[in-house]
């Protein structure tokens, strides 16, 4: 199964039962599913006439309490920003796909992570964050976007799953989760689902005029996000007990720093490797398990450099970081990222005589 | 037999090498071991290059992107052009010589050239070239048990279409006894 279509699928699985997107390679083959298994089980697929449009109708069906999605690859993200803050200033939950590429602009249809600063630092305006997931497999693809979905509902957030053309568009064998109904789902009682006359309206807004009001909002809401960090972070960690390099790579890039990895142990080069799944919340806490044994880090990357960022705020200036990336759609090698800890190595040996 | 291949499938866009790809991954997959596809999406799918990298593994695979395979199939020039040079040393290049004029020799690579498109046409399967040398492949490499083969292909044509089946499992084992 593509890892386009391990997403759709996950997402029905999980009880999705409306989808509303704009075609956009390399994300297209994530819609063609959903347009044909959406009416089967009874959901809503719906093609808009543009990203805002789509993400507007999430906005809407989120309120009404649905499990909604839509997908994109990133100049259409950067369209739905502005729904999205919308999304986080109403605490609407609801599934965000970018199936990364090239940019900036129109920029290129091959794969990137280019979109790691505007996922975790900057999807729109206002004091917000979205969860942001990272798999690295279409097994991943699949289990992410499936979890995704409570995680929405029990934070009231937008929760974004940040792929690539690899991932997107790569087959690799993949197991299902079971399937829910959406019927069997808990109650949202702050939803504007129909009151009957048994209840108060319900409102779902963004807009709130008095300052003190929206500051207590905001504040009440980082709270949430203060849980969020504490219990949602999610690293895997490969070879990093004994590590003197420690590699950080998400998703794609991750899978090529993990071959570096390997190939450079058989070198005696002791690199490991932290792979963040989570993206924000950013697993410090993996990282700072590997402070007091590493020696150095590399954030290995397809941008000019963006995650490397979060690195050097975990390891907090007590070890160097360094960076090693492709990007504009192009993908590093093993060997490249290998040459990178093999210098570093030396340039370590140096430091120790 | 199991070993771990990282190949590549190159041709025109329409020429079925991302098919030929599904077959070879799926394959694996019957077999339980760790498989990756990974196609080329650009512009060439509109009738350039296309291409496909096929990884069949008993480790985890990490990148899915093949850039130095021990196995080409090559089913034009261009194709083979831009990939010979990166085959690895006793690695195998299987290529049409219907389209291929100029087959080259790489130290260390067992060339395999079979007129593929040729055979095909003169089979009566015009465009199953690409299933031919699948079939070649699999004669040099064993990727799987023969059996498994079967199976993969039953899976990879849906049974409505019977006789595209076994159009599909003559041309295979056309390029295996080739």
């Amino acid at each position: 199964m593509k890892g386009n279509e391990a997403l759709a699928e996950a997402a029905l699985r999980a009880g999705c039962r409306f989808f509303f997107g704009y075609p956009i390679t390399p994300q297209t083959e994530l819609a063609a599913y959903m347009s044909k298994r959406m009416p089967k089980v009874g959901g809503t697929y719906l093609q808009a006439e543009s990203e805002v449009a789509a993400i507007n109708m999430v906005y809407g069906a989120a309120a009404a309490g649905a499990r909604v999605m839509t997908s994109s690859s990133s100049p259409g993200i950067s369209l739905k920003g502005e729904g999205i803050s919308y999304m986080a200033g109403a605490d609407l939950p609801g599934v965000i796909i970018n199936v990364q590429r090239g940019g900036p602009g129109l920029g290129g249809i091959q794969p990137s992570q280019a979109d790691y600063w505007q996922a975790t630092r900057a999807l729109g305006h206002g004091d917000f964050h979205v969860v942001v997931y990272a798999p690295s497999t279409v097994q991943e693809m699949a289990d992410y976007a499936y979890g995704a979905f409570d995680v929405a509902d029990k934070y009231r957030t937008p929760v974004m799953i940040l792929a690539d053309g690899m991932l997107g568009q790569m087959m690799e064998p993949v197991e299902l989760p079971d399937p829910l109904d959406p019927a069997d789902l808990p109650e949202k009682p702050w939803a504007t689902s129909g009151h009957g006359h048994a209840r108060a309206h319900n409102v779902v807004n963004s807009l709130y005029l008095t300052a003190d009001a929206l500051e207590r909002l905001n504040v009440e809401r980082y709270e949430r996000y203060a849980r969020i960090e504490r219990d949602e972070q999610r690293a895997e960690t490969f070879m990093t007990d004994d590590a003197d390099i420690v590699a950080v790579a998400f998703g794609a890039s991750a899978r090529v720093a993990r071959s570096a990895v390997v190939a450079a142990r058989e070198q005696g080069i002791k690199a490991g490797l932290v792979r963040p799944i989570t993206l924000w919340p950013f697993p410090v806490d993996a990282i700072e398990a590997t402070v007091p044994s590493a020696k150095a880090y590399l954030s290995v990357e397809m941008s000019m450099g963006q995650m490397v960022d979060d690195v050097r705020l975990a390891v907090a200036g007590r070890r160097p970081v360094d960076f090693y990336g492709r990007t504009g759609g192009v993908i590093p090698t093993p060997a490249e990222v290998l040459g990178k800890l093999a210098t570093m190595n030396e340039d370590l040996a140096k430091g120790g005589e | 037999m199991s070993c771990n291949l990282d190949i590549v499938l190159a041709g025109f866009g329409g020429q079925g090498v991302l098919f030929a790809g599904k077959l070879i991954a799926y394959a694996g997959l019957l077999e339980g071991r760790e498989v990756s596809w990974l196609p080329s999406y650009g512009p060439e799918m509109r009738g350039g290059t296309a291409n496909c990298s096929v990884c069949l593994s008993d480790d985890p695979i990490g990148s899915p992107l093949v850039t130095s395979p021990n196995a080409l199939v090559a089913m034009n020039q261009p194709s083979l052009d831009k990939f010979e040079g990166s085959v690895v040393e006793g690695g195998v290049a299987v290529v049409d010589s219907t389209l291929v004029q100029r087959v080259p020799e790489i130290p260390g690579v067992r060339m395999r050239a079979l007129p593929a498109t040729a055979m095909a046409e003169e089979a009566g399967f015009k465009k199953l070239a690409n299933i031919i040398l699948a079939g070649k492949l699999y004669a040099e490499t064993s990727f799987c048990e023969e059996e498994t083969l079967w199976k993969a292909m039953e899976k990879c044509v849906p049974a409505r279409k019977a006789a595209m089946l076994e159009m599909n499992k003559q041309a295979l084992k056309l390029g295996m006894e080739a």
